[in-house]
């Protein structure tokens, strides 16, 4: 009985630990932003040094900083909107980490649930009230396609052991060709009005959008949907998932230890293939959410660049340590800084990269995070392994083998 | 045909030492994930010294000699940057995946961020007089492919590639460096630094790949610096697991990807024989087509190889002395 109690208090104390040292990553991180700040307002005399404290206040403010009222209500709209695929890119790349495998494929995904999803939406003819069916059916079109898309490097994996890497890099570029191929040849979902040929058209010509359940009243002049709804209720339900159903331990059984899990019987190859295809669903998924907002272009013709909310995926899942629940909070968090960026080139000599600089200087700190845990206090042997690249180390093999017993 | 070997050197050869820069840090037992932000860096590094070298009118204005400056610029920078990563992975064993992925994310933001500031634009052009070109046409066609209008960096390269294969493989410093990637708890009992093997591999890893990211944007992104260098590190990092971690592999690699992904830039202009027939413009496929060929050959060759891939065994896992 005690001993069961003291289990309880050290997961407490560990969700609690990560958290704090998750903070620390973003102190530290905006602390060396404003470093850099104050050297660049210091050694550059057309910088006034204020500059430095006021891009400091405004990158913290987010949002918040232009003052207005109306501008902050449209700009936190914005801000959730754009969060919203952000959400499940990192979510995407979240469960796949679990499962020790790295999905650096999250923008493939993306682009093949951008593809499915607007060419449904626009060639499905909708009759007045039939735009939320329609919706619906290009919704989970593109989501499938992420799915089928995302199972490849999972196959290949698992069938003729080829690194994850390697395949998703090589099926990102893939996809970006059969995207701009199938919209170069589809003229149909092209906007050609005033001679411009660069981008699709908006599926609301089709009347399919997101219901807006007022939101854009709300947030006056965003693109707010009830798309960030969904994608919360979608990051709840992975976290349950991954934590509280037999499925979800062994996906990360088999991210701790391969060799170990197949020891306890469990089918490494069926669950790096799922992984993987669950990882693609998601990062597609924020893809449909996104563009079938019904009022967002797509610039197809996107062979030679992969988009960046499929990349940003990776940070995101890094600040929340994988936790998908945690991916909904570093997801908004990310935006909320963007916008902050955003601010500051209107308001001071600076200009907004110097947000993705504090985002990268997170995520290096992000990586001592169990170092930090450790400082922290409390037993070396406690710490959650963060599954990186899947490494066997056979020396492990009984203790995974005793964990999957319990079950 | 001599068009077309010119072209797929030029392809060829950031990718050969960019991947060379992987292997560098994967066999000393580093995964350098970060190759990609390494060469951003590098570019932005050499691009900068060549405007700086261009606005100054150092070097008497010899395009070479500006050349080979910003390339040992961009190598030094490179490495210098690469400390990040080794610092986070060998001295605080933090997660190499996380260090590599900040490291990629800190370049282009860093680049872009002086860049603006600096030059008030998204990018860094560097002036166009500058010719890189050694031009020599009075060759045979043979010499010619090789010699006419190839980049001086091509030939750096390919001798930077035969005398890293031979420091890896036949010096008693290449052992080692192996064998931390291997097995540093067996290097380290007869007495080797695994630590400091580390960080020299490491080290290495980032000259190289700075190296091959200004080499890429001064010979296929037309001299233009912006953050961003088309994936190439990735590929890069992808050639190397293709070429199964040996010098051997990664140059075949390198020019199979090279060849490929040229004929997907020119197959409009490309006439092998010379007969005044384009071939594969005839086909009328889009250009996408040619663009997907090259990654679907690396995954097909995969497919059929993989089983005998070996990973070198330590990587990825930090040091610990203390591990059975």
């Amino acid at each position: 009985m005690k001993k069961t109690n003291e289990k309880f208090d050290l997961l407490s104390n560990n969700a609690v630990k990560s958290v704090v040292s998750s903070l620390l990553c973003i102190v530290g991180g905006i602390f060396v932003g404003f470093i850099v700040l104050l050297l660049l307002a210091i050694f550059t005399p057309e910088i006034p040094i204020s500059d430095a404290f006021k891009g400091l206040t405004i990158i913290l403010g987010g949002p918040f900083a232009s003052g207005k009222g109306g501008d902050v209500m449209f700009m936190i709209g914005e801000m959730l909107f754009e969060a919203t695929p952000l959400l499940l890119t990192g979510l995407s790349v979240a469960i796949a980490f679990k499962t020790g495998l790295f999905n650096i494929g999250a923008p493939g995904q993306y682009l093949m649930g951008t593809m499915t999803s607007i060419v449904v939406a626009l060639s499905v003819k909708s009759t007045g009230a039939g735009g939320i069916l329609v919706w619906l059916l290009a919704f989970l079109a593109g989501t499938l396609s992420g799915v089928i898309w995302g199972a490849i490097p999972g196959i290949f994996k698992a069938i003729f052991g080829v690194n994850e890497v390697i395949v998703c890099i090589m099926t990102n570029w893939i996809s970006a060709n059969i995207v701009s191929w199938v919209f170069k040849q589809n003229g149909q979902f092209i906007n050609s009005a005033g001679g411009k040929s660069a981008y699709t058209l908006k599926t609301f010509t089709n009347n399919v959008q997101t219901p807006k359940l007022g939101l854009d009243k709300l947030f006056t002049g965003s693109n707010i949907d009830i798309g960030i709804f969904i994608a919360v209720l979608v990051a709840v339900a992975m976290y349950i998932l991954m934590n509280k159903t037999t499925f979800g331990y062994e996906l990360k059984a088999c991210g701790s230890n391969r060799e170990g899990a197949r020891y306890a019987g469990m089918s490494a190859k069926r669950n790096i293939i799922l992984s993987m295809a669950i990882a693609g669903g998601l990062s597609a998924m924020g893809a449909a959410l996104c563009y079938l907002n019904g009022n967002i272009e797509f610039a197809w013709d996107t062979y030679s660049r992969l988009p960046d909310v499929g990349f940003n995926g990776i940070p995101a899942a890094l600040l929340a340590n994988n936790n998908s629940l945690g991916v909904i909070l570093s997801s908004v968090f990310l935006r909320y800084i963007d916008k902050g960026g955003f601010n500051l080139a209107g308001y001071t000599m600076y200009n907004e990269y110097v947000c993705d600089l504090i985002i990268a200087v997170i995520i290096y700190f992000a990586g001592f995070a169990k170092l930090i845990q450790m400082l922290l206090g409390g037993k070396k042997k406690d710490f959650k392994k963060i599954p990186d690249k899947p490494i066997i180390i056979p020396a492990e093999k009984e203790n995974t083998a005793k964990e999957g017993d319990k079950q | 045909m001599t068009f077309l070997i010119q072209q797929t050197l030029v392809c060829t050869i950031p990718l050969l030492i960019v991947a060379m820069a992987g292997m560098f840090a994967e066999r000393s037992g580093i995964i350098n994930i970060a190759l990609d932000g390494i060469m951003i860096m590098g570019a932005f590094c050499g691009a900068l010294a060549t405007y700086f070298c261009q606005q100054n009118g150092l070097f008497g204005g010899s395009g070479q000699l500006v050349y080979i400056f910003a390339m040992l610029i961009a190598a030094i920078s490179g490495a210098i940057f690469s400390l990040l990563l080794s610092f986070s992975a060998i001295n605080l064993k933090a997660d190499q995946t996380i260090g590599g992925t900040a490291l990629n994310l800190l370049a282009p933001a860093l680049a872009l961020f002086i860049i603006k500031i600096f030059f008030m634009q998204d990018k860094l052009v560097m002036p166009k007089e500058t010719k890189f070109v050694i031009l020599n046409n009075d060759l045979p066609e043979f010499l010619k492919a090789f010699l006419s209008r190839a980049y001086i960096s091509t030939f750096i390269v390919i001798a930077l590639y035969i005398v890293l294969s031979i420091l890896l493989y036949k010096t008693r410093f290449g052992l080692r460096l192996r064998a931390c990637g291997e097995h540093p708890q067996a290097a380290d009992s007869v007495g080797i630094n695994v630590h400091r093997m580390r960080y020299i591999g490491t080290t290495i890893s980032g000259a190289l790949a700075g190296l091959g990211g200004y080499i890429y944007i001064a010979t296929q992104a037309g001299g233009t610096a912006s953050g961003s260098v088309a994936g190439m590190g990735f590929l890069a990092l992808a050639i190397m697991i293709f070429g199964n971690w040996k010098p051997v592999g990664i140059a075949f690699g390198s020019l199979l990807f090279g060849l490929l992904r040229c004929i997907g830039y020119a197959y409009n202009s490309l006439d092998i024989n010379g007969d005044g027939v384009f071939a594969l413009k005839d086909l009328g496929l889009p250009n996408y087509f040619y663009n997907i060929i090259p990654y679907v050959a690396v995954l097909v060759v995969l497919m059929f190889t993989s089983k005998k891939s070996r990973a070198p065994k330590a990587e990825g896992i930090p040091y610990d002395k203390g591990a059975r």
